[in-house]
């Protein structure tokens, strides 16, 4: 019945106005979010927006200088104790002991968090994380997706209620990804709340809900289509002959916000619809061409959303 | 939904077993004892260090020496002179270098360094002899080193009454016909060869000590996984009792090591009780694994940490007793000593070992050794950053 407390709210994570800064430098300006339970929250931003300060905040590894809020119910400012026993935090870089094995590494944490029975608790994992046979192999020697997979195994074998994951699969190939990717998603079938931060678009659109972060702001929120929808931005997308040069013709003419070459096509878009149409409508003759409303992809709205964020805060 | 249907996958870590602090302590420990195992530099330090210091201090520094370099000042050539230098090469203690004909050759030999001792045979020796004046045969000796010249020193005593016996000069060995002024310069105090090793025990805890714990939460930091401890639910106590206790005992077989070569090599005894030594060498070895802990929260990376420990263990060399005698040194430099653990520790052990003192004698030292430890850990504790900020 203890968990009573926190089962009354669906909200895992809620935060408001939190800033931090590191010798004068703001590197998280002001962040608010929610974070439903049970739900994948994507965390996107370029390196250094922000995002891996954001995500220690949450864990209480980190204190804001400003803002509060809970995690889990608890407070982030006071019950940083309570919030690391319910949470699994991941670190972007791999941080279990690279001269310990795997076993040694799975029944440390484990006595940590005082699990029942340390031993049969690591060994279910092994078995959970496909590790078989490679149980006494010191984990420094284990090749990156092992790595990432142990380091998985690591916070969930405590049983957290959240799940903060920080570039979990950055560097790591794409298959090994995809079944990351699964086991999240089963986590999360399980009642896990999970916030994971990635590079990766692809990433982005397995989440339930996203949160774009760049220079310490957070710009966009909701889901997939909510952040499309909600960045106004009308796409072109080109294809046929002489799409370089007419990259470099359209860059920097009135409502034209992006030009990006997308393989054997070219996106074109802008927020100012009009001025947008205005500029492409004398390239929009050449036979060579053909020219074709599109959506624009999550990647053209952060793409945008960051060059527009440059000019305000750089 | 996410309430419910999962309740069993999330009951588990809400109730709050018993004995978090052990079994947390105990988890800690645990892995610090693996990744001792697996640091085999580390583990060689262990054995290696104390044998090679105490064997080095031992033996290349403690053994008595012999063949010391020695001047002669030979204001007189006679038989009489020539007898009383053979007697002295006899010893195997002297071993006459230069002969010099000036006092002033005589004292720049001594000043320099060339030799350890001068041996002044003065004019009219032999006949200040035969008439029975009873002249002085004048030994300096460069006593800056006292374990060098000790022992030659007391070996002259001898000389006296057996030098002459061939010359029929004095026929009374209880009464020589001269006596030898035996004259240590620079540093006429002269410390017992006893003091050494178990004055050893202390200095090699101290040293390896302080480096284990020194580098351990450094450690964690450069290789990043600082910041998955941190996120952990374990307390600062329980991160330096963790990696505190796995090192009282390597500490505890590391002073039986050097005890019992200092013992059955050395033949230094113990004359009081052994548990007594046994179990104030471990509030030692904690002390000072406390102090190496604390300076692991203090420093920035493991470089500082090891430059931390020396800044460290050279005041305790210099100023616990080991190398000079305490009571030798100036007032200020006392109290620096009273705050180092091994000034506290040289007096137990030496006291135990050599003197077969009880731990009532020895409340001072126990209860300082056991402040600074408490007065350690109270920082360490406190230092100990929780957050990355």
């Amino acid at each position: 019945m203890t968990t009573t407390d926190i089962a009354a709210t669906d909200v895992a994570i809620e935060v408001k106005g939190l800033s931090k800064s590191f010798e004068g430098r703001e590197v998280v300006h002001d962040l608010s979010m929610r974070v439903k339970r049970g739900s994948i929250y994507g965390f996107l931003g370029p390196n250094g927006s922000g995002k891996t300060t954001t995500i220690r905040m949450l864990c209480g590894l980190l204190t804001p200088d400003s803002g509060e809020g809970t995690c889990l119910g608890y407070d982030i400012r006071r019950d940083a104790d309570k919030i690391k026993r319910h949470v699994g935090y991941m670190t972007q870089r791999f941080s279990l002991y690279q001269d310990l094995s795997v076993r040694e590494n799975l029944e440390f944490v484990a006595r940590l968090y005082g699990v029942a029975d340390a031993r049969t608790a690591a060994r279910e994992m092994i078995k959970r994380l496909g590790l078989s046979g490679r149980e006494e192999q010191l984990a420094g020697q284990l090749s990156g997706g092992w790595k990432q997979r142990l380091a998985l195994g690591a916070c969930t074998l405590p049983n957290p209620q959240l799940l903060l994951l920080d570039e979990p699969t950055a560097g790591v190939d794409p298959k090994a990804r995809r079944e990351f990717w699964n086991e999240i998603h089963d986590l999360a079938g399980e009642g896990l709340t999970v916030l994971v931060s990635t590079h990766y678009m692809d990433e982005a659109e397995r989440c339930h809900e996203i949160a774009y972060i760049a220079y310490g702001h957070l710009l966009a929120r909701g889901t997939v289509e909510d952040v499309i929808a909600g960045s106004k931005l009308a796409t072109w997308v080109v294809t046929g002959d002489g799409l370089n040069a007419l990259a470099h013709q359209l860059t920097g003419k009135p409502g034209v916000d992006m030009v990006a070459p997308f393989g054997t096509s070219l996106h074109v878009s802008g927020r100012d619809h009009d001025a947008l149409e205005a500029s492409i409508a004398p390239f929009r003759s050449d036979p060579k061409q053909h020219w074709q409303h599109g959506a624009p992809s999550l990647e053209d709205v952060f793409i945008e959303l960051m060059s527009r964020s440059k000019d305000n805060f750089q | 939904m996410t309430t419910e249907g999962n309740g069993s996958r999330h009951e588990a870590p809400t109730r709050e077993r018993p004995f978090g602090f052990l079994r947390r302590t105990y988890a800690m420990l645990v892995k610090e004892l693996i990744q001792l195992k697996r640091d085999r530099l580390t583990f060689a330090m262990i054995i290696v260090i104390p044998v090679m210091q105490l064997l080095l201090f031992g033996y290349a520094i403690n053994t008595t020496p012999r063949h010391l370099p020695t001047a002669v000042l030979l204001q007189e050539d006679t038989d009489l002179g020539r007898s009383i230098l053979k007697a002295l090469e006899n010893t195997a203690y002297f071993e006459f270098t230069q002969e010099v004909h000036t006092v002033e050759e005589f004292d720049n030999l001594l000043l320099s360094g060339k030799v350890l001792f001068g041996v002044e045979i003065p004019r009219g020796f032999e006949r200040a002899v035969r008439r029975g004046d009873k002249p002085a045969l004048l030994v300096a000796a460069d006593a800056t080193d006292p374990v060098a010249a000790g022992s030659a020193m007391s070996a002259l005593g001898q000389i006296a009454q057996t030098a002459l016996i061939h010359d029929r000069v004095g026929g009374d060995p209880a009464n020589p016909p001269f006596e030898i002024r035996a004259h240590a310069r620079y540093n006429p105090a002269a410390s017992s060869r006893l003091n050494i090793v178990p004055g050893l025990v202390g200095t090699i805890l101290t040293m390896t000590m302080l480096i284990f714990t020194a580098l351990s939460v450094t450690r964690e930091i450069e290789r990043g996984t600082m910041e998955n401890l941190l996120s952990m639910p374990i307390t600062p106590v329980e991160v330096m009792l963790g990696k505190i206790l796995p090192y009282v005992g390597v500490g505890f077989i590391q002073a039986s090591l050097i005890i019992s070569i200092g013992v059955f090599l050395f033949g230094v005894p113990i004359l009081g009780s052994l548990i007594m030594l046994a179990l104030l060498s471990t509030l030692f070895i904690t002390t000072n694994l406390a102090i190496g802990y604390t300076f692991s929260t203090l420093v920035q990376n493991q470089l500082q940490a090891m430059q931390a420990s020396m800044m460290f263990f050279l005041p305790s060399i210099l100023l616990s007793g080991f190398m000079f005698p305490f009571a030798g040194m100036p007032r200020w430099a006392q109290y620096i000593g009273e705050c180092l653990p091994l000034t506290h520790y040289l007096r137990i052990v030496r006291a135990i070992m050599l003197k077969g003192s009880t731990l009532e004698n020895l409340r001072y030292d126990t209860l300082a050794l056991a402040a600074l430890m408490l007065v350690a850990m109270t920082i360490a504790v406190t230092r100990f950053r929780r957050t990355l900020d």
